[in-house]
C-alpha cells in the first residue's frame, strides 16, 4: 500500500508498504531516516520515540497505515522543531540543519560538528556526557524535548517520570538527568 | 566530581588543549544526538536482501531431517542454506574452542540454535520462508545442571572433544576446571574461632545492549566480502569468519559499524558468518538485524553460578582461610567459559589478604543457553558470594562489616591466592573508608506537604505504598577485577598514527581497529594524541581490519592497551618529527641538539619552554607515520593443579554503599542511593570515567533486584526472551550514584591508568543485597532477589 | 494482509461485518507487538484511529461515556475527579509513550488478565458499549471477561465506548510489578467506596484467568460496615475487619506461577493491597465525611 504523511515538515510518500510494517520501519528503511532506533519493537524501550501529531509515541507500535496524513517529528528534525518553537510559529529564523562534520575531533570537542545546529537538549546531552553508545539517545531526546516543552522547570521526579519509558543500558541515567537539568536551566536563561 | 589522591606524572601536554585529564567531549556526540551516527542496523545498500535465521524450537534433539524446498520456492527468496551448504571443511567457530556449529548439524544443543538461514527481498518474506522450513527433531533428555551433566549415564554435549582442556577436566561435560590451592587450609581451619558457610546462587544475566545484533555483508568483485558489523573485536571475528567462508583473511574486509552497546555480548560471533554466507551465495548485499526476541538467543549471557563458600576467622576478625567451590553453567558451547573459570577462581576470595585458600571453579557444558562474556565475568559471581560471606562473618563476630573488610583488606604487596603479588596500589581499605564517609541520603524523601510522592517509594508509579511497611537498609561491598587478558594470553594492540599538515595546521590521524562500543575510547584516543603530539586537530580513523588488531573491547583493557599502543606510536612519531626538525632546522638553533624537546601547542619547544619551530614548518609537505604493536607485561597461565602463577596484569578496585528502602510487606525495593568509590589510577577523561562507573553500577543493581533470564529446568527453554519479561532498570529504578574517584597511579601502566569499566559492576550487586538483608533481616542467598523472596510467600 | 481504513464508525461496523476476522487496531500497543514478533498475521488489520468519536468522552449525570480509544494520558489529565480509580490505573500503564496511545478499548479487546484498566472498571462499575451492524448492546463489565484473553464480543462486534459510573466516593488502585515503572502487573487491585449505595466494590487483576471481583470480600465488608455503622460514624475500620477483608480478597484469587511471579506471592500481595487501599479510601472518606459534617 501507499502511505503519505509529513516528516519533519516535509511531505513524504512511501510505496509498496507491507500492511504489517510499523511507522518505525517505514521511517528507517523506506524514507532514509534511521535516527529513530529499533531496540525492542514492543514499546518497552522508547528508542523509537517520535512525535506523532505532537505526541511522543513508540513508532514501532504505530502501524504504517495509521500515519497516513499525520505529522511526524523524528530526532532528525528535532533541531528544526526546537528552533521553530523558540521563534514562534513563523519558522523563518535560522538556517536548516547542516551536515555534521563526521569523525574529526578538533580539540575543543564541545564544538565538534560545529555547523550542525542543535536543539538545547541535544547540546546538553553532549555537554553533560549523557551519550555513550547513543542507541537510546534519539528516543530520549524526543521525549526530553517534549517534556521541557510542557514543563520548563521539571523537578527530578518529574524528569524521571517523563523518561521512564526510555531505557538506557550504558549511563545509569545520572548523566541523562544532568543533561535534562542543564537543558532546562539553559532554556530558562534563554541561552 | 570529588577527585582525590596522589597526582601522577603526566609526561607532557599541559600546554595542549584537549589532552589527557580533561573532560573533553565525545567526537561522535553530534552525530549521535542528530540521529546521523550509522549503527550496524542502519546500514543500507541498493538491492540488498534481508537475512533471517531459523532457530531450534527445542533445546536438545537429534535433527532427523530438514526440508527447505517450500521455503526455497517462496517468491522473493534468493537463498536458503543449511549445514550441508557450507562451502568448506571448517564448519565451526569459537572464541577459544571451535565447538560452535555455524549451522546445526546432526543435533541441536540449546534452545534457539541456528539451523538454517534465508535471504529474501523483504524481512517479512524471509520470516515467512524460514517458517516454511520443516525440521524434524528427535528430542533428547536435557542436561541442565551439575548433577545431570556429570551423572554416570549423562549424554555428552560434545561427543568428540579434542580441545586443550579435555585432558584435565574430570568429565567431558565440564569445559574447564581450575583449582587454586595455597597454604594449609586444614591447619588454618584449626585456628579459626568462627566459621561461616554459605550456598549462593547467581542468576543468568543478559547484557541487554540496546542495539540488537546486526550487520551488512557486501560481496566484492574480487570474490571477497566486506562486512559492516557491530562487534567488540574485529580481528577475532575475522579469524573465525574467513576459514568458514574459505577465503583468505585479506578477502574478508571488516569495518566497524556503529555499536549500540556490548558489555561482553558481542565478543562471540552472532550473525557475521550467516550474512557473509548469504551474500556470497546470492551475490547481493545481505543485511541481518535481530529483533529483541532473537537477540536473547543471539548472544551468550552471564554465567549463572552456584557458589559454596566457607570462611574462617579469628575472634579479632582476621581471615584464617577461605574454601570455595564455584560451579558456572556455560551452557551448550564453550565461548569464554575457560577465562570465566580463571577469573572466578583466581579472584575468588576477593580483595582480601588470606594465606590459606582452597578454591575450585568449573564451567559446565549443559543444554542451557550458552554463557560467556559479560562485564566483570567470573569476578562478578564470586564477589556476590564472598561479600555475603564477609557480612555473615561480621555478624557472627560482632564486628562492623566495613571494619571487618578493612582489617582484611589487601594492600600493595599482598599475595593473591595464586601466589602473585599485587604490585600496584590496592587502596581497598581507603575506598571503603571513602564510601562510608559520604553523606547519607535524607530519610523519608518521599514525604511532601501533598502526601507521599509514590515515584520515590518502592513500587513507584504503581502506587503500592504511601509509606506502609517501608524500612531502610544500608549495605557495603568491595571487589577486585583483573584488567586485560590474563593467563599468558598475548594481549596486544596496534596503532597507526600519522602526522601531517592539512589546511595549514598540523593534524594527527589515529587509526586502530578498536571497537568503540560506547565506552568513549575514541574520545580518549584523541586526547592521548593531543598530549603526545602537541596538536589540536586529531582525526580518528574508522576502525577496520586494514590496520592490525586492537584486541577486544573487553576486560576493561582498551584505554590501557590500545591507549598504550597509541601513546607508544605517538612517541615514535614524535621522535621522527624531531629528527625531521633537526635535519631541516637544526642548524638554526643550538637547542635542537638538546635531548629534551617537546611538542606542545603545535610547536616544538624545549623543556625550558623556548619555542624552536612551528610543527607546520617542521613537517612541510611530509607526512610522518608509524604503525606499531604494543603489549602490556606478559602474564603466565595458572598451574592446572595448584592455580599458582602470575596470571594477571593489573587490578581494578571499587567499593559501594547501597541505601535501599524496602516495602517489607510486598517485597518491593527502591534503591535510594548507590554511592561508589573507585581507584582509577589516572582519569584520562573524568567525565567518561564517572559515566562508566555509574553505568556499571546500574547493571549491578539490575541483577540485584530484577534481571534474570529464566530457563525452564524441564525443557531448557528460555521463558522470558523479551523486554516485557526480562526487566532492566528504568530511570525510576536507578538512584543517584555519587562517585568518589581516587587516582593512585599504577607505575606499570600508561599514565598510571587503570582499566575501569568492570569493577563497579562487581560490588554494586552485593552492596544492594546487603542493604536489603539489613532492611528485611532475611538471609537472601540468591540474586536477583524477587518480591516473593522478601515476603516469605514463595 | 489488508489494511482497512474506515473513515467512520458505520464504515468500521460494515467492514467488521464483512470481515469478522479483521483485527481492530487503535493505539497498537498490543496488536503491533504481536505483529512485530510474528505471533499474529491477521488477514485484515482495521485502523480505528480515523474515527474521531472513539477519542471523545462525555461526562453525564451518573456516568462517564469514555470513547474506546481515549488514551490513558487523557484519562489521567481530564477525568481524575470523575474516574479516580481509572486515572490511577492509567498512570500505572507502561510508559508515557504507551499512555499517549493506548486506551481502555484495547485493554478490553485484548482482555488479558493483566490489563491495567480492568480492576478499576470492576471496582467503579461499568458497562461496555459494543456494536455491530446488527445493533448495539451494553455488556456489564462483570460479564465481559469470559476467559484468558477472551471476552464477550461477537465476531462482528466492535467496542465503541465504556460507560463508567462516576465516583461517588474515594477510589484507589495499586499494582505490583518487579520494577518501579514500565512493568506488567504481577497482580493489581482496585477498590471503590460507593457511599450512595453504602457498598464497596473491588477488582483484581492478574491473579485469576480473568479480571475478577472479590465478591465474598465485598459482601463481608458491606455487612461489617453496615453493622458497625461505619458509613455514618466515620470511625476507623477495625483492624480485624480490614484483615478479614484482605484475607477474603486473597482467597478470591486463583493465580498461577509464571515468569512474573508465583501464585502464592500473588495471593499474598493482593491481600496487602486490599488492606492498604481500603485504609487509604476509608481515610479519605472519613476526611470528607468530617469536612461535610463541619460544613453542615
Amino acid at each position: 500500500m501507499r502511505v503519505n504523511f509529513t516528516v519533519n515538515g516535509r511531505p513524504q510518500q512511501a510505496d509498496d508498504v507491507w500492511e504489517g510494517e510499523s511507522l518505525l520501519y517505514v521511517l528507517r528503511e523506506r524514507l532514509g531516516l534511521p535516527g529513530s532506533k529499533n531496540a525492542c519493537e514492543q514499546g518497552e524501550c522508547g528508542s523509537c520515540t517520535v512525535r506523532l501529531d505532537g505526541v511522543p509515541v513508540c513508532s514501532c507500535l504505530v502501524a504504517a497505515g495509521q500515519a497516513e496524513g499525520r505529522e511526524v517529528v523524528t530526532v532528525e528534525g528535532l533541531a528544526d522543531h526546537a528552533r521553530q518553537r523558540a521563534c514562534g510559529t513563523g519558522g523563518t529564523c535560522g538556517t536548516s540543519l547542516d551536515e555534521a562534520k563526521g569523525w574529526t575531533a578538533d580539540g575543543t570537542d564541545s564544538q565538534t560538528g560545529e555547523g550542525a545546529e542543535l536543539s538545547p537538549v541535544q547540546q546538553a546531552f553532549i555537554d553533560a556526557g549523557a551519550v555513550q553508545c547513543g542507541f537510546c539517545t534519539p528516543g530520549l531526546l524526543v521525549a526530553a524535548d517534549e517534556m521541557l516543552e510542557r514543563n520548563p522547570n521539571p523537578s527530578d521526579a518529574d524528569i524521571r517520570e517523563a523518561l521512564s519509558g526510555n531505557l538506557c543500558r550504558c549511563t545509569g541515567y545520572e548523566k541523562i538527568m544532568d543533561a535534562v537539568r542543564l537543558a532546562a536551566a539553559r532554556q530558562s536563561e534563554g541561552v | 566530581m570529588p577527585t582525590n589522591g596522589v597526582p601522577t606524572k603526566i609526561t607532557q601536554g599541559s600546554g595542549t588543549k584537549g589532552g589527557i585529564g580533561e573532560s573533553t567531549l565525545r567526537p561522535d556526540g553530534t552525530l549521535k544526538v542528530t540521529g546521523e551516527f550509522a549503527y550496524s542496523s542502519d546500514m543500507w545498500h541498493e538491492d540488498m536482501l534481508w537475512g533471517q535465521i531459523l532457530r531450534s524450537t527445542v533445546a536438545h534433539a537429534e535433527i532427523v531431517s530438514i526440508d527447505t524446498a517450500e521455503a526455497l520456492a517462496t517468491p522473493g527468496v534468493y537463498a536458503v542454506m543449511t549445514y550441508d551448504d557450507l562451502p568448506t571443511e571448517v564448519k565451526h567457530y569459537g572464541l577459544e574452542i571451535r565447538d560452535t556449529p555455524v549451522l546445526a548439524h546432526g543435533k541441536v544443543r540449546h534452545h534457539g540454535e541456528p539451523v538454517a538461514i534465508v535471504a529474501a527481498d523483504h524481512p517479512e518474506t524471509a520470516r515467512r520462508a524460514a517458517a516454511k522450513i520443516k525440521v524434524d527433531y528427535r528430542e533428547l533428555p536435557v542436561i541442565t545442571d551439575e548433577a545431570s551433566a556429570t551423572a554416570p549415564d549423562a549424554i555428552l554435549i560434545h561427543e568428540d572433544r579434542d580441545d586443550h582442556h579435555i585432558g584435565h577436566v574430570p568429565h567431558p561435560n565440564i569445559v574447564h576446571r581450575q583449582p587454586i590451592v595455597r597454604g594449609d587450609v586444614a591447619a588454618a581451619r584449626e585456628r579459626a574461632d568462627v566459621i561461616v558457610e554459605g550456598e549462593y546462587t547467581f542468576g543468568m544475566q543478559d547484557q541487554a545492549f540496546l542495539g540488537p545484533e546486526s550487520g551488512l555483508a557486501v560481496p566484492e568483485e574480487d570474490g571477497g566480502v566486506h562486512l559492516y558489523i557491530a562487534t567488540q573485536w574485529l580481528h577475532s571475528d575475522l579469524r573465525q569468519i574467513a576459514p568458514v567462508l574459505g577465503l583468505p583473511e585479506d578477502k574478508v574486509r571488516m569495518t566497524l559499524a556503529g555499536v549500540g552497546g556490548a558489555f561482553g555480548g558481542r565478543e562471540d560471533l552472532s550473525m557475521q558468518i550467516h550474512a557473509c554466507l548469504l551474500a556470497l551465495r546470492t551475490g547481493k548485499p545481505v543485511k541481518i538485524v535481530y529483533n529483541r526476541f532473537e537477540s536473547f538467543f543471539g548472544h551468550v549471557h552471564r554465567h549463572p553460578a552456584k557458589l559454596h563458600y566457607e570462611h574462617g576467622a579469628t575472634a579479632d576478625g582476621r581471615l584464617t582461610h577461605v574454601r570455595a567451590r564455584i560451579v558456572l553453567d556455560g551452557g551448550a558451547y564453550a565461548s569464554a567459559s575457560p577465562a570465566v573459570v580463571g577469573n572466578a577462581s583466581s579472584l575468588g576470595v576477593g580483595p582480601y589478604a588470606v594465606d590459606d585458600v582452597d578454591i575450585e571453579a568449573i564451567a559446565l557444558y549443559t543444554n542451557n543457553p550458552p554463557c560467556g562474556a559479560m562485564r566483570g565475568f567470573g569476578a562478578v559471581q564470586a564477589c556476590f558470594a564472598y561479600e555475603a560471606q564477609m557480612d555473615k562473618l561480621a555478624a557472627k563476630l560482632g564486628i562492623d562489616p566495613v571494619e571487618l573488610r578493612q582489617r582484611n583488606a589487601m594492600e600493595q604487596g599482598t599475595l593473591l591466592p595464586t601466589g602473585q603479588p599485587v604490585d600496584s596500589p590496592a587502596p581497598v581499605a581507603e575506598l571503603l573508608r571513602r564510601v562510608k564517609a559520604m553523606p547519607m541520603p535524607p530519610e523519608r524523601q518521599w514525604e511532601s506537604s501533598e502526601g507521599a510522592d509514590v515515584r520515590q517509594l518502592p513500587g513507584g508509579l504503581s502506587n503500592t505504598t504511601h509509606g506502609e511497611g517501608v524500612v531502610r537498609g544500608v549495605g557495603y561491598a568491595v571487589g577486585i577485577k583483573n584488567v586485560g587478558f590474563s593467563e599468558g594470553f598475548d594481549d596486544y594492540s596496534t596503532a597507526r598514527v600519522r602526522m601531517e599538515v592539512v589546511g595549514g595546521e598540523p593534524v594527527a590521524t589515529v587509526h586502530t581497529a578498536m571497537a568503540e562500543v560506547g565506552q568513549g575510547g575514541v574520545t580518549v584516543h584523541a586526547q592521548i594524541a593531543r598530549t603526545e603530539l602537541g596538536v589540536t586537530q586529531v582525526t580518528i580513523h574508522p576502525a577496520d581490519t586494514r590496520v592490525g588488531s586492537a584486541g577486544s573491547t573487553s576486560a576493561s583493557r582498551q584505554t590501557y592497551v590500545t591507549g598504550g599502543a597509541i601513546k607508544n606510536a605517538c612517541e615514535l612519531v614524535r621522535e621522527k618529527v624531531l629528527e625531521l626538525g633537526r635535519r631541516k632546522l637544526g642548524s638554526y638553533h643550538p637547542a635542537w641538539a638538546h635531548a629534551e624537546l617537546l611538542l606542545e601547542g603545535g610547536k616544538v619547544v624545549t623543556d625550558a619552554g623556548e619555542v624552536l619551530a612551528d610543527l607546520v614548518d617542521v613537517l612541510g609537505d611530509e607526512a610522518v607515520e608509524v604503525e606499531e604493536e604494543w603489549r602490556h607485561r606478559a602474564t603466565e597461565p595458572f598451574d592446572l593443579r595448584t592455580g599458582q602463577g602470575n596470571g594477571h596484569v593489573q587490578y581494578s578496585f571499587a567499593a559501594h554503599r547501597a541505601v535501599v528502602e524496602v516495602d517489607t510487606e510486598l517485597g518491593l525495593v527502591k534503591v535510594i542511593e548507590l554511592a561508589c568509590a573507585q581507584d582509577v589510577g589516572k582519569a584520562l577523561n573524568p567525565l567518561s570515567v564517572v559515566g562508566q562507573i555509574q553505568g556499571g553500577t546500574t547493571q549491578g543493581l539490575g541483577v540485584a533486584v530484577m534481571e534474570e533470564i529464566l530457563v525452564d529446568p524441564k525443557t531448557a527453554k528460555v521463558r522470558n526472551p523479551s523486554f516485557t519479561d526480562y526487566l532492566i532498570p528504568t530511570i525510576l529504578d536507578t538512584p543517584t550514584i555519587p562517585v568518589d574517584v581516587l587516582e593512585l597511579a599504577d607505575d606499570h601502566a600508561p599514565y598510571g591508568l587503570r582499566g575501569i569499566g568492570e569493577a563497579p559492576t562487581l560490588s554494586s550487586t552485593p552492596a544492594v543485597l546487603a542493604a536489603i538483608r539489613a532492611a528485611t533481616g532475611r538471609e537472601l542467598n540468591r540474586t536477583p532477589v524477587r518480591p516473593e523472596h522478601l515476603t516469605g510467600a514463595s | 494482509m489488508d489494511f482497512l481504513r474506515p473513515a467512520s464508525w458505520e464504515e468500521a461496523l460494515a467492514a467488521k461485518a464483512e470481515h469478522p476476522t479483521a483485527v481492530p487496531i487503535a493505539g497498537g500497543t498490543d496488536v503491533m507487538v504481536e505483529i512485530n514478533f510474528d505471533h499474529r498475521r491477521p488477514e485484515y488489520l482495521m485502523d480505528l484511529t480515523r474515527i474521531g468519536d472513539l477519542y471523545e468522552w462525555e461526562v453525564g449525570d451518573d456516568t462517564v461515556r469514555l470513547g474506546a480509544s481515549v488514551p490513558y494520558a487523557k484519562i489521567m489529565e481530564h477525568l481524575r475527579p470523575e474516574l479516580p480509580g481509572l486515572a490511577l490505573a492509567s498512570h500505572t500503564v507502561a510508559s508515557p509513550q504507551i499512555r499517549n496511545r493506548g486506551g481502555v478499548g484495547g485493554n478490553l479487546g485484548t482482555a488479558s488478565p493483566a490489563g491495567d484498566a480492568h480492576p478499576a472498571l470492576l471496582a467503579a462499575g461499568a458497562e461496555v458499549e459494543v456494536e455491530s451492524v446488527r445493533g448495539s448492546r451494553r455488556i456489564p463489565v462483570d460479564d465481559f471477561y469470559t476467559g484468558v484473553k477472551r471476552n464477550a464480543l461477537a465476531p462482528d462486534e466492535l467496542i465503541r465506548a465504556v460507560h463508567i459510573d462516576k465516583a461517588d466516593g474515594p477510589q484507589q488502585y495499586s499494582k505490583v510489578g518487579t520494577r518501579n515503572a514500565m512493568v506488567i502487573a504481577v497482580c493489581a487491585f482496585g477498590l471503590a467506596l460507593h457511599p450512595e449505595t453504602r457498598t464497596v466494590r473491588t477488582g483484581i487483576g492478574s491473579a485469576a484467568p480473568t479480571p475478577i471481583r472479590a465478591t465474598a470480600a465485598e459482601d463481608f465488608l458491606n455487612a461489617a460496615l453496615e453493622e458497625g455503622g461505619f458509613w455514618d460514624n466515620g470511625k476507623i475500620i477495625t483492624p480485624s475487619v480490614a484483615k478479614q477483608f484482605a484475607d477474603l480478597c486473597a482467597a478470591a484469587c486463583n493465580p498461577i506461577d509464571d515468569v512474573r511471579g508465583t501464585a502464592s506471592y500473588r495471593r499474598h500481595a493482593v491481600g496487602v493491597m486490599a488492606r492498604r487501599t481500603l485504609t487509604w479510601t476509608w481515610e479519605s472518606y472519613r476526611g470528607a465525611h468530617r469536612t461535610t459534617e463541619g460544613a453542615a
